[in-house]
């Protein structure tokens, strides 16, 4: 393996291209690119299961074989032969190579397609099938399958295998989100390496010889790390199952929309799994300055209330025998009515962290259109871990401080003082729980009015004098930035529920009623109206963040998981 | 004031009025109904499919077993009750006035030109006297005829061409294409026909020198009929000779009839293929049903005339010979009453041609349609009222 | 030229002016009618009180039922794969899993809900096709009938019920564990 350093983060030095003919065509790669890698820079692709970008390589599912050659060693005096393209010719190796752990070499050849390539992947997939139950019409990988795909692509079709086959466990409790079957395991260890690399957790392990290898957790103790789930995102076959996932939806009904996961402050970037409007999984997303591949357990199953069934569908108006519902029309009117029947220091708005930046930049042009100076958000901390997980609970502190121009919770004492007092008449909290923020339920009571938007029904919501219906994070556009100054964006992948309405809707139809039309119909118009008005974000527009998000703010933060992913990198163990 | 009144003849009121309800309501209106049920049993055994043979007495509704089928005989009740109870829908795009005006002009002429067909010879009402009713008018037979006009033909022609009008309109009021497009058709199909319908039957009135129906139909039943001249009159060389001509009118008039009527094969202005219904693909509920009454009701007109012109109308086949002849003044109820049914008699199996023919011809194409009317039936029409005045000159008495 | 000359018929004189061809088809269809009439040919099979069912074929398509085998296992483990392939999308499942206390524990998975939509289906026999378990069938019950759309939706229950048991079936999960 070769310890050439390929890319420094900072300033990459020159790198020593190499030629090598793939398929018969000559490219040139950086010396030390794996040959399975610099098939996939020119569009040949190598069947693989154990090889992971991010794990190191054993090389132990034998599926990457390709056929390679060298030119030979010319004896001393003889000109080396070329081919038609003036390069030497190749020597063909009479039996193949692993793609996957073996470098790039000048003058190498390799040939993913021919005869003795697909013989011996027909070959590997056979041997895998041998003991492979009959599992797939339960089994929740079909469908995105590594085994399935390659049967079909490499396989024989058909077994010639008449013996008994080999039973192994099914349906083993190995931790708390987890579900293994052994049957289905092709012995990949991409889950052992993950465990013993990434997670440094290292449960799993191989038990027993030959083909009654089985993989197990370690007696006494359990797969129960705030990563596991990782593990059946990169398990090729269906060996590893989310309980949470577990026999919910067949995943060709899935449609998947790229988002974020907004847990945390980390902004890990998912695919969202939904089908006629319910959520039914979330995966993390490549983003190399992000998340890597991988995200938190925590933040993976954090979708359940978004098919909750307390979800706030109406506008409600609080009446002398409880909350009715009402029409937009009139709930914003009366928010804007109270706004208008108080002095502005006497109104206080409490807004979230957890709103998007376009959401925050409106809340901040009310707070101004009405001269209030009481208005913060709910700072939430602790939790953060060494691996993703950012001790900033909020996902969008960064677009607090970069389009208010504050630091989260610096007034909050102060309003909740007010409140307490008596001197704050009117509130209006957008998404946040006053009660759990630090506010007495008897205070809250005391307000002449407190209007509030929220997802679920709450403590608050009960409290107050009209509920607006907001929408969740799978149900939204809208950027925010992470903790280290990425601004990324969010999509949507569900409808609704109800009549819940975007954040940033409710909050231009209050300042619409307040202050008067404002010319905002879509939310790229308030990107356009924020990139105006905040200087970080000139020259954006909500398309132009794409996928992966820009970089915008410098936070000085570090991730640790990543920054071990690059020095491993940096040393050549994996490819990254 | 009282002389105008003293001139009315109360009783020849009281005798129209009761000819026109029993002619047009209980004859010609059910005729309608059962053309169109006799229409759905021929076409289908001609198709070898069986056709409406349920609608019965529904006693299973009542709480009986078994509903009684009666062949499907109450079919045409069904279909009334299904078209009052269909949606009447009046389409916004449509000119209102025109749009509801039109199904009646169809059905109006259809109807109207009924009044002067003998529908029998005449009926002796003198038996009445022995049930104790009393009256002059008694004593003096009923003719079966709504209208004795003298110039029937005339009449006949002059109002059914109005039904043209009810198709135009409904075609151009519609206010859409398929219709539009029927109603032209219509117009120019029905105009250019009538040309070789009047012109056929000039022959046979040269032969009659007379426009009275009635009297048309008491000469064949005397002398034999048109295309039966075997017994009277109808046995001379001159009547044998001129059946010639006669057979030329009668096949002239029946397809000129058919045109008329918009009878396939020459149902053109519906044709389905390309007009989705013709000129009334926008009419729906009973004023459809209007529509589809016209043309059955055309239709049986059209073949008591045609069976009153060359068929002898009432008349018995070899009446006279036999004894079962018309006499005036002196004809029997039930003979009066046979003469009827020998009328519906020939009119059902003309009904049953027009079916039979329907379902056995396809359509004309537009240009075919138009050759034949002009090139061949306006042409033959005239050389035949030609040939027949020259036989009528040469051929002695 | 890929121009075909089609040689139209040579008609003399009285078939052009309809006179023989008219003849001719008046007598065809007089032929049918008469035919008819005296009861020598029949086609129409008067529905209600006769019956084709003796003589559906073995191929014949009617409702899809969803069958149990010999030992009372529902067949069906839910994969998903009919309500996928179904081109009106009829089939409506929500599948779960098997209590560890069922004797079919090691099935893992079996359908909560199975809703076909008779409204929908249009018998094509897909599911049946798809089925890799062997679990839904075609049967020949044709005349599927409700007073309302709810009436019309076979659930489980009624699926099984339609089903019936079915025997000779592969039973690839006896030999589990």
């Amino acid at each position: 393996m070769s310890n050439t350093a390929v890319t420094a983060p900072a300033s990459p030095p020159a790198v020593d291209l190499v030629n090598v003919q793939v398929n018969g065509v000559w490219h040139k790669f950086p010396k030390g690119t794996r040959m399975i890698e610099a098939c996939r820079q020119v569009g040949a692709l190598v069947p693989h299961y154990c090889y992971h970008p991010k794990l190191t390589s054993p090389g132990n599912c034998r599926m990457c074989l390709v056929e390679m050659g060298m030119p030979p060693r010319p004896t001393p005096g003889q000109e080396p032969e070329k081919d038609e393209f003036g390069m030497p010719k190749i020597g063909w190796m009479p039996r193949p190579v692993i793609a996957c752990a073996n470098t790039v070499a000048e003058g190498q050849g390799i040939r993913t397609e021919g005869k003795l390539s697909e013989e011996v992947r027909k070959g590997v997939m056979e041997l895998l099938l041998i003991n492979h139950p009959l599992d797939c019409p339960i089994c929740d990988q079909a469908g995105e399958c590594r085994l399935q795909e390659f049967s079909v692509e490499h396989g024989n079709g058909e077994s010639r295998f008449r013996e008994e086959k080999v039973k192994k466990p099914k349906n083993v409790d190995i931790g708390p989100r987890i579900r293994l079957d052994d049957e289905r395991c092709i012995m990949c260890s991409r889950c052992i390496r993950f465990t013993a690399e990434i997670a440094d957790d290292p449960v799993l392990g191989f038990t027993e010889r030959g083909s009654y290898t089985t993989l197990a957790v370690h007696p006494g103790k359990r797969l129960e790390n705030n990563y596991s789930l990782n593990t059946v995102d990169i398990c090729p076959v269906g060996a590893l199952t989310s309980n949470d996932f577990r026999f919910q939806m067949r995943v060709w009904f899935l449609k998947e929309t790229k988002s974020l996961c907004t847990k945390c402050g980390r902004g890990c970037n998912i695919e969202i799994s939904s089908r006629q409007n319910e959520v039914y999984r979330q995966t993390p997303r490549e983003n190399n300055d992000v998340n890597s591949t991988w995200m938190c357990d925590q933040g993976r199953l954090d979708f359940h209330f978004v098919n909750s069934d307390y979800r706030l569908t109406q506008p409600l108006v609080k009446k002398s025998n409880g909350h009715h519902p009402t029409t937009w029309k009139l709930a914003v009117n009366q928010v804007s009515d109270a706004l208008r029947s108080v002095k502005a220091s006497e109104i206080a708005v409490i807004a979230s962290g957890r709103m998007t930046n376009e959401e925050l930049y409106l809340t901040h042009a009310l707070v101004k259109s009405a001269g209030i100076e009481n208005y913060d958000v709910v700072p939430r901390t602790g939790g953060g871990d060494d691996y993703l997980r950012a001790d900033d609970q909020n996902p969008n502190s960064n677009g607090v401080r970069a389009i208010w121009g504050a630091e989260p919770g610096a007034k909050l004492p102060k309003i909740i003082e007010g409140i307490n007092s008596g001197a704050i008449k009117v509130v209006l909290a957008l998404g946040e729980n006053l009660v759990k923020a630090g506010l007495e339920k008897a205070a809250l009571e005391k307000l002449t009015f407190l209007a509030s938007s929220h997802i679920l029904a709450n403590a608050t919501a009960e409290l107050s004098h009209v509920v607006l219906p907001a929408a969740s994070y799978a149900e939204k556009r809208g950027s925010m930035i992470n903790v280290t100054g990425r601004l990324q964006r969010l999509s949507k992948a569900v409808n609704s529920p109800g009549e819940a309405r975007d954040d940033w809707e409710i909050l231009r139809d209050i300042i619409l009623a307040y202050a008067g039309s404002n010319g905002i119909h879509s939310v790229e118009d308030v990107f356009k109206r924020m990139a105006g008005d905040v200087e970080i974000f000139s020259g954006l527009t909500l398309a132009r963040i794409g996928e992966l998000g820009v970089q915008v703010m410098e936070t000085g933060e570090k991730v640790p998981l990543l920054e071990r992913e690059r020095e491993r990198k940096a040393k050549g163990i994996i490819v990254g | 004031m009282g002389s105008f009144l003293d001139s009315i003849n109360l009783a020849f009121i009281i005798a129209a009025a009761v000819k026109i309800v029993f002619f047009s309501f209980m004859v010609i209106l059910p005729m309608v109904a059962y053309s169109v049920y006799a229409e759905r049993r021929v076409s289908a055994i001609i198709q070898d499919r069986v056709g409406p043979n349920r609608t019965g007495i529904p006693l299973t509704l009542f709480g009986g077993k078994k509903d009684i089928a009666l062949a499907g005989l109450i079919q045409p009740l069904a279909d009334g009750l299904k078209f009052f109870l269909k949606e009447d829908f009046t389409p916004a795009h449509v000119k209102k006035f025109y749009y509801w005006l039109a199904p009646a002009l169809v059905m109006v002429p259809a109807m109207m030109t009924a009044a002067v067909v003998p529908f029998g010879s005449e009926l002796d009402l003198s038996w009445l006297a022995k049930l104790g009713v009393e009256g002059a008018w008694l004593h003096k037979p009923i003719k079966a005829v709504i209208a004795d006009l003298n110039v029937g033909p005339l009449y006949i022609f002059a109002i059914a061409s109005l039904g043209v009008y009810g198709i135009v309109l409904a075609g151009w009021s519609s206010n859409s294409k398929y219709p539009f497009l029927g109603g032209v058709r219509s117009t120019s199909q029905m105009i250019s026909y009538e040309i070789a319908l009047g012109l056929s039957i000039i022959p046979v009135l040269m032969i009659f020198g007379d426009l009275n129906l009635s009297k048309i139909a008491q000469y064949q039943d005397k002398n034999g009929w048109l295309l039966l001249p075997l017994w009277g009159e109808g046995l001379t060389l001159k009547r044998l000779v001129l059946w010639i001509p006669v057979f030329i009118s009668f096949v002239i008039f029946v397809v000129a009839m058919f045109a008329e009527t918009n009878r396939a094969p020459f149902d053109l202005p519906e044709c389905e293929t390309e007009l989705v219904a013709g000129y009334h693909t926008e009419y729906s509920s009973m004023k459809f049903a209007l529509f589809f009454m016209g043309e059955y009701a055309a239709m049986i007109i059209g073949s008591g005339l045609a069976v009153t012109l060359f068929l002898g109308g009432w008349s018995i086949p070899f009446g006279a010979p036999l004894g079962l002849g018309y006499v005036e003044g002196a004809t029997p109820i039930w003979l009066g009453l046979l003469h009827i049914g020998c009328f519906l008699a020939k009119v059902v199996c003309f009904i049953i041609f027009f079916i039979w023919v329907r379902w056995t011809l396809p359509r004309f194409r537009y240009d075919q349609l138009m050759k034949l009317g002009w090139l061949v039936m306006f042409e033959l029409a005239l050389a035949n009222v030609i040939l027949t005045a020259a036989l009528m000159v040469w051929l002695p008495n | 030229m890929a121009t075909v000359v089609v040689q139209r018929p040579k008609l003399k004189w009285h078939e052009k002016w309809f006179i023989s061809t008219l003849a001719k088809g008046l007598l065809i269809t007089l032929g049918h009618a008469i035919a008819i009439l005296r009861g020598k040919k029949k086609v129409t099979m008067q529905y209600p009180e006769e019956k084709w069912d003796a003589h559906l074929p073995d191929h014949y398509r009617g409702a899809p039922a969803l069958v149990t085998d010999e030992h009372g296992r529902e067949r069906c483990v839910s994969c998903q794969l009919c309500e996928f392939i179904c081109p009106p999308r009829a089939i409506t499942i929500i599948p779960e899993e098997i209590p560890s206390t069922d004797p079919w524990a090691k099935v893992e998975k079996r359908p909560r809900l199975f809703n076909i939509d008779m409204i929908r289906c249009i018998y094509c026999g897909m599911c049946e096709e798809v089925c890799p378990e062997q679990a839904i069938f075609l049967r020949k019950d044709y005349a599927i009938t409700g007073l309302s759309r709810a009436e019309m939706v076979h659930d489980k229950k009624r699926l099984y019920e339609i089903g019936g048991v079915r025997e000779g079936l592969v039973n690839k999960w006896n030999d589990l564990k």
